[in-house]
């Protein structure tokens, strides 16, 4: 049977991929689980593996288009197959979408004659039956009025009910049926995908263990009523300036120590470390607002942003809580290094349960950062600067750096922030408690 | 309980319900000293005597007409058209008077006649001797028809059909005459008109079947389950008319998948009455528009490949439950 290559959704915010290259060509032997192309998605390139065996018949999307995640890309059946209906798919799926690319629509064109209803000889009737139930689906039409219907979210009706009762957005739900229309399974994973409501609310790594925490009535209202005033999440920012100074001497003679491993720590490597450390002391803060209720998370997974020639990413360090410095400093620098390589694999990528963004190396002193979902909470450190500071009634030049923690406040309040703010710097003021 | 095939079964049904009820008496061709085409009516004549099994000319509406008269002057006729093919020239009396005189009396009359006989084809009879009747009857008001897939439900639903007070029309299949099962010996046993059966339960799709079709869409099933992991709840209607769209309902809302089976032709058949009233009463329940296997928008075909290929045969099935899966 033949079977599809698909736009597949690499992740979960994935909208649409660009063809970088066919590693087969049409005519190509495939096995099952061959790479046959290789995509592009919005973070990482990836290969896409043939569901079934036979031969590439043909490639409908050809290399440098960009097209909606769902889009047939090829199809792969026997020699001798007739692929007609599956290519009659293909051509409804790029009329149907207004936005698709238009080589797509080209690409699959050709199809569209072998794809229209034979003429009625006799044999014809049978066929008909033959193909049993694909008689009715090669003729049946999009939904809609045809022209103008791209922008409209194609959605099985109990796909449509569910959406409603979840609270999830369909827009932001990606379909896996014919011509991406949203089914059943595709809300399941949304709803996997981290519940309810926001659409905004996302998975965090791999299997972190968390504790559900129910909504009071004053969080519900405080979750409702904030997200009217900006935007689905409803951010707050608390600024503080941290003296650096006992710190940057604790890197050096960390450093000092290493001298001749290979490896040196940074200061993002400590900030990263305190700021694990931190959320353990405060797991309020480690949290994600999931429509209902919070997941309250037991394990700390900091994002660290990062920028790339076209945008940034922000590749994940797991369970930073359990890492020792030097294990943070080797596992930023391998995450760094691949996601400027483009390198990362979608769970790499994605899922923190917290976020920290550094400007400080622009020069920036203090900005505001817009938290990365899941998480409820992003860091924006700034730049370490020599100030003069009044300490004890005369004034001192000190190495002092301001961080800014946005929140989402459906779940977090500002006094819960504050807290951590509050133990994340005294941490760093005196980093001998690292030890403790 | 003894397993008998299907035409025993329907022997065994005939028999019971004549010694229960003196007014009841077979009439059609070849019923009585042939022991019928396809003998079921084997062994009645030497039993009840030829005043209650009577051979009929070849003049189908002759016959049933008089079975019509017979009913309304209160006697309980089951009359045998050798196959439903046949019964087209007998359609005025079964359509415009069995169906319109309860109505039309105003009550006064009762019409308890069962019309019985092979629908559907069976194996190269052409065109003109292929034809599946049900959607035929079951438009009329007035009518109910029957489709029994197994041997049990052949008996439980004839004995049924011919204690009812109203016209029955009950569709057998020449093809499963010879198919053996379980039947209950109990003379009491039997099924209500009106009640579809779940033949196998399932979780994944609901496919609803009919007579001879059943038995194609178990066989999908297993294969379903086996080699795809998709597990296929089976809906046997028995009852086209008055049709229990309760339990096939049920079984859309836990699937949220339909793939309605039918050996007659597509347009205007059975599943496109079931479709309806799924789309109405489970929209927001459906994952998938319904699909229906069906004969093929053609005369049956003769040759043997070709009528082969027009049967809505397991093959056919596997792949549109896949395709209401999402999953070819």
């Amino acid at each position: 049977m033949a079977s599809r290559i698909l736009m597949s959704k690499l992740s979960p915010t994935m909208e649409e991929g660009r063809v970088l290259q066919w590693l087969k060509q049409e005519g190509d032997a495939v096995e099952m689980g061959d790479a046959v192309v290789e995509i592009e998605t919005d973070k990482a390139n990836m290969e896409v593996e043939a569901m079934g065996s036979g031969v590439l018949r043909v490639i409908l999307v050809p290399e440098g288009d960009t097209v909606p995640t769902g889009t047939m890309l090829g199809v792969v059946g026997e020699a001798d197959e007739d692929i007609a209906a599956v290519l009659a798919e293909a051509e409804t799926e790029a009329t149907a979408s207004d936005n698709g690319s238009s080589a797509s629509a080209e690409a699959a064109a050709p199809a569209a004659p072998a794809a229209e209803s034979p003429p009625a000889p006799p044999t014809a009737t049978v066929a008909d039956a033959a193909s049993g139930s694909p008689a009715p689906l090669s003729s049946a039409p999009p939904t809609g009025d045809g022209d103008g219907d791209g922008d409209r979210v194609k959605a099985s009706p109990l796909a449509r009910r569910m959406a409603s009762e979840e609270g999830i957005e369909l827009a932001r739900v990606s379909g896996s049926g014919p011509g991406g229309r949203i089914v059943k399974r595709d809300i399941e994973a949304a709803l996997r995908g981290g519940g309810a409501a926001a659409a905004t609310v996302l998975e965090v790594g791999p299997e972190v263990p968390y504790e559900r925490v129910e909504l009071s009535q004053v969080r519900k209202a405080i979750a409702r009523n904030l997200v009217k005033s900006l935007g689905p999440i409803p951010h707050f920012f608390l600024t503080s300036e941290i003296d650096m100074a006992r710190v940057l001497e604790l890197r050096k003679e960390l450093n000092e120590s290493l001298k001749g491993s290979g490896i040196k720590i940074g200061v993002n490597d400590i900030l990263i470390k305190v700021a694990a450390q931190a959320l353990l002391a405060h797991p309020h803060v480690n949290v994600s607002f999931a429509g209902d209720h919070i997941r309250m998370y037991k394990r700390v997974d900091v994002g660290i942003a990062v920028a790339i020639p076209d945008g940034l990413i922000t590749p994940v360090l797991r369970a930073a809580d359990s890492k020792g410095l030097q294990r943070i400093a080797e596992d930023t620098r391998d995450l760094i290094a691949r996601a400027r390589e483009k390198k990362l694999l979608p769970d790499e990528y994605y899922g923190a349960t917290f976020t920290i963004t550094n400007l400080g190396p622009y020069g920036i002193d203090e900005f505001t950062a817009v938290i990365n979902p899941p998480a409820a909470t992003i860091l924006a450190v700034g730049a370490t600067r020599e100030k003069p500071v009044a300490l004890g009634g005369s004034v001192e030049i000190r190495p002092r750096m301001r961080v800014t923690l946005g929140c989402d406040h459906r779940a977090v309040d500002g006094a819960t922030g504050a807290e951590f703010v509050a133990t994340f710097k005294d941490m760093l003021e005196n980093p001998l408690r690292l030890v403790l | 309980m003894a397993v008998i095939a299907y035409r025993e079964a329907l022997n065994q049904a005939l028999r019971e319900e004549m010694r229960r009820d003196p007014d009841i008496f077979l009439m059609g061709e070849e019923i009585a000293e042939y022991d019928g085409a396809y003998k079921v009516t084997k062994g009645l004549l030497e039993e009840f005597g030829e005043m209650r099994v009577r051979d009929a000319p070849i003049a189908e509406m002759g016959f049933a007409g008089l079975g019509v008269g017979a009913a309304m002057a209160g006697l309980r006729p089951v009359i045998e058209f050798m196959t439903w093919n046949f019964a087209l020239l007998a359609i005025d009396e079964i359509v415009n008077t069995a169906a319109k005189l309860r109505y039309m009396s105003g009550g006064q009359l009762k019409l308890p006649i069962t019309f019985r006989g092979p629908n559907a084809g069976a194996i190269q009879l052409a065109a003109s001797h292929s034809q599946s009747f049900e959607s035929w009857y079951a438009y009329v008001p007035g009518l109910k028809v029957v489709a029994p897939s197994t041997p049990r439900d052949a008996k439980g639903l004839l004995k049924s059909a011919i204690r009812d007070d109203n016209p029955v029309v009950f569709l057998e299949n020449e093809v499963i005459y010879g198919l053996k099962g379980e039947v209950p010996d109990d003379e009491d046993f039997t099924i209500p008109l009106g009640q579809s059966e779940v033949k196998r339960s399932g979780d994944d799709v609901t496919v609803v079947a009919h007579a001879r079709s059943v038995h194609w869409a178990m066989e999908a099933a297993e294969i379903l389950a086996e080699k795809h992991d998709i597990s296929v709840e089976v809906v046997d209607p028995r009852t086209i008319r008055p049709l229990d769209i309760d339990t096939i309902l049920d079984s859309v809302r836990k699937t949220n998948r339909c793939v309605i089976v039918e050996e007659g032709h597509p347009f205007c058949g059975i599943g496109a009455q079931v479709v309806d009233d799924i789309q109405r009463e489970a929209f927001d329940y459906l994952d998938a528009p319904v699909i229906r296997v069906t004969g093929p928008d053609a005369p049956t075909p003769y040759a043997r490949n070709l009528e082969q290929l027009s049967l809505p045969q397991a093959e056919f099935i596997v792949q549109a439950v896949q395709h209401v899966s999402y999953l070819e």
